[in-house]
């Protein structure tokens, strides 16, 4: 894991369960146990121990291994927007 | 029947002051379908004009009450929600939230241990809800609190945790005061490091399940002597607060 | 359509639109704050003023690169102007300082078929303008927010600011300047926001 403990502006650095209530309307159930493997660095971790920036024009969901974005989205007033090309896959369970 | 994620009007119950600043809400949910310990809720508040912020709270009750479940806000300075729970709302009134939401941040007790939580100041509130599902479901996991707060008058759930650690049931809590102590305090004083998490964590041993929740610098941290403490990364479970009072 | 819930004697913290003679600087839909919220897409980068450099290339004759210290000693001025970022928040009379665009393409030769630039930054942030967004005095590069040194959470060294555009077109961290003759859509031009941002014609998101 990239340590940023010694960055002052990490404060405001989320993880994803920050974005677990629009991840779950996005899919229709929790995301944030769900495994994703990142495009870059192949780190396999669940999506609520991402990093993620919020609050600006749309949520970003970065690698903690290493940094890259994972997932991307916006929403706005008609649509999602999901960009998850930083995602080589997510895992998501039948049971 | 209402999806999982819709939005539910909750009637405010009783309200308790934790400490000077911060205060926990009973909110009552007819309808609540249950919950898992760890996880929160979504709260939207909504203006006349239409204009309407959301903020996430852990559930600080455990799953086993029902029909209610507790909500333990700190009042941030300058928070536009913690200010509005603070100071406007009373028993009666009416909030939107909707939940249960997270399954990530989440322990229960077919899980077992053992079992380490680490909370910095309000990150203690899904800890709570584990602990108290702990103590309803009879689980003797070896469980340790390690919780942060500045100062003794702001530790939050310092009785009821007393009274959890003297049932005698495996769980242990240790305290530690970052600003000031009271006389003849002989616990930790100061910031969650390495060395107080090497501590802490020895007599539960590696295979322990962890569960850091608080700001984000102790959460980095703690996550960070986790992994070289050697313990696997997916048993190590994080929730970041963002800012708070501590 | 279903009433929205309204929560008894919430009124937050926004100041309306209407307030006293500022209105007419308000664009549409926004609200008025006296905060600087840090709203970010990733960990802020931290580059030494050592390793800095800003750069204008693509479509001119000769790249132009400049040091901090060639930097700073570039003609600038202090700009106060007044900003909107899309996630509704103004903020009036913001003081910086900085050197304008214009300034810096004085430097290169446009090749004729240039049309658009591309700002990019540290971190791997982007976003696009067309030209004459950046042109006459439109555009700048500061590195001073209200007489003291910009903070890194704020886009420290030096961010681009294009006041007549919702923020997200302002990169935090810009390193550089690519002209182009073709557009290229940027970080969150991409991911549903609009093309160009007016704040005035209120072009939030592609197809306002």
């Amino acid at each position: 894991m990239i340590d940023h403990s010694h960055d002052p502006s990490m404060e405001r650095e989320l993880d994803g369960n920050a974005l677990a209530g629009m991840l779950e309307t996005l899919f229709g159930s929790d995301m944030t146990a769900v495994p994703g493997r990142c495009a870059h660095c192949s780190t396999v971790n669940m999506v609520g121990a991402m990093r993620a920036y919020t609050g600006g024009p749309g949520a970003v969901l970065r690698c903690p291994a290493c940094d890259e974005v994972v997932l991307r989205l916006v929403v706005t007033a008609e649509a999602t927007y999901l960009d998850a090309r930083g995602a080589a896959y997510l895992r998501l369970s039948r049971r | 029947m209402a999806s999982p994620i819709a939005w539910r009007i909750a009637t405010v119950g009783t309200i308790r002051d934790e400490t000077p600043t911060v205060r926990s809400f009973t909110l009552g949910l007819p309808d609540w379908p249950g919950h898992r310990p760890g996880q929160h809720v979504d709260l939207r508040l909504t203006a006349e004009d239409g204009y309407s912020v959301e903020r996430s709270y852990s559930i600080a009750s455990e799953p086993e009450r029902r029909g209610e479940i507790d909500l333990t806000v700190e009042r941030i300075e300058d928070g536009e929600v913690s200010a509005f729970l603070h100071d406007v709302v009373e028993p009666g009134d009416r909030l939107e939230v909707r939940g249960p939401i997270g399954g990530y941040f989440v322990w229960e007790a077919p899980l077992g241990g053992p079992l380490l939580l680490v909370a910095g100041g309000s990150g203690v509130v899904p800890l709570m809800a584990i602990l108290r599902h702990r103590r309803r479901t009879g689980s003797h996991v070896p469980t340790r609190l390690l919780s942060s707060s500045r100062h003794a008058e702001e530790i939050i759930y310092r009785d009821e945790l007393d009274a959890l650690a003297a049932a005698g049931d495996g769980l242990e809590v240790i305290h530690t005061l970052t600003r000031s102590q009271p006389t003849g305090w002989a616990g930790y004083a100061r910031r969650i490091d390495d060395r107080m998490l090497a501590e802490v964590l020895e007599p539960l041993g590696v295979s322990a399940r962890v569960y850091i929740c608080g700001p984000t610098a102790l959460v980095e941290v703690a996550a960070n002597a986790m992994v070289r403490l050697g313990l696997p990364p997916d048993r190590v479970r994080t929730e970041r607060f963002g800012p708070t009072g501590t | 359509m279903t009433e929205r819930f309204v929560t008894r004697g919430f009124v937050g913290r926004r100041t309306q639109p209407g307030a006293g003679d500022v209105r007419d600087r308000i664009p549409p839909g926004q609200y008025l704050t006296t905060d600087f919220p840090v709203l970010s897409a990733g960990p802020t980068p931290r580059t030494p003023l050592d390793r800095w450099s800003f750069t204008i290339q693509g479509l001119v004759r000769e790249p132009a690169t400049w040091t901090w210290d060639q930097f700073m000693a570039l003609e600038n001025q202090e700009w106060v102007v007044d900003i909107s970022c899309v996630t509704k928040w103004t903020k009036l009379d913001m003081r910086w300082r900085g050197v304008s665009v214009d300034t810096l393409l004085e430097r290169v030769e446009l090749d004729p078929t240039a049309a658009f630039v591309v700002a990019y930054s540290d971190g791997g942030y982007t976003t696009n303008l067309p030209l004459g967004d950046v042109l006459n005095g439109q555009a700048f590069v500061a590195w001073e927010y209200d007489g003291k040194p910009l903070a890194p959470e704020h886009g420290g060294p030096a961010r681009l600011v294009v006041p007549a555009r919702y923020f997200w077109k302002s990169a935090k961290w810009v390193r550089g300047l690519r002209v182009q003759a073709e557009d290229e859509p940027g970080f969150w031009e991409t991911l549903g926001y609009h093309n160009r941002g007016d704040q005035w014609l209120e072009e939030r998101y592609s197809g306002d």
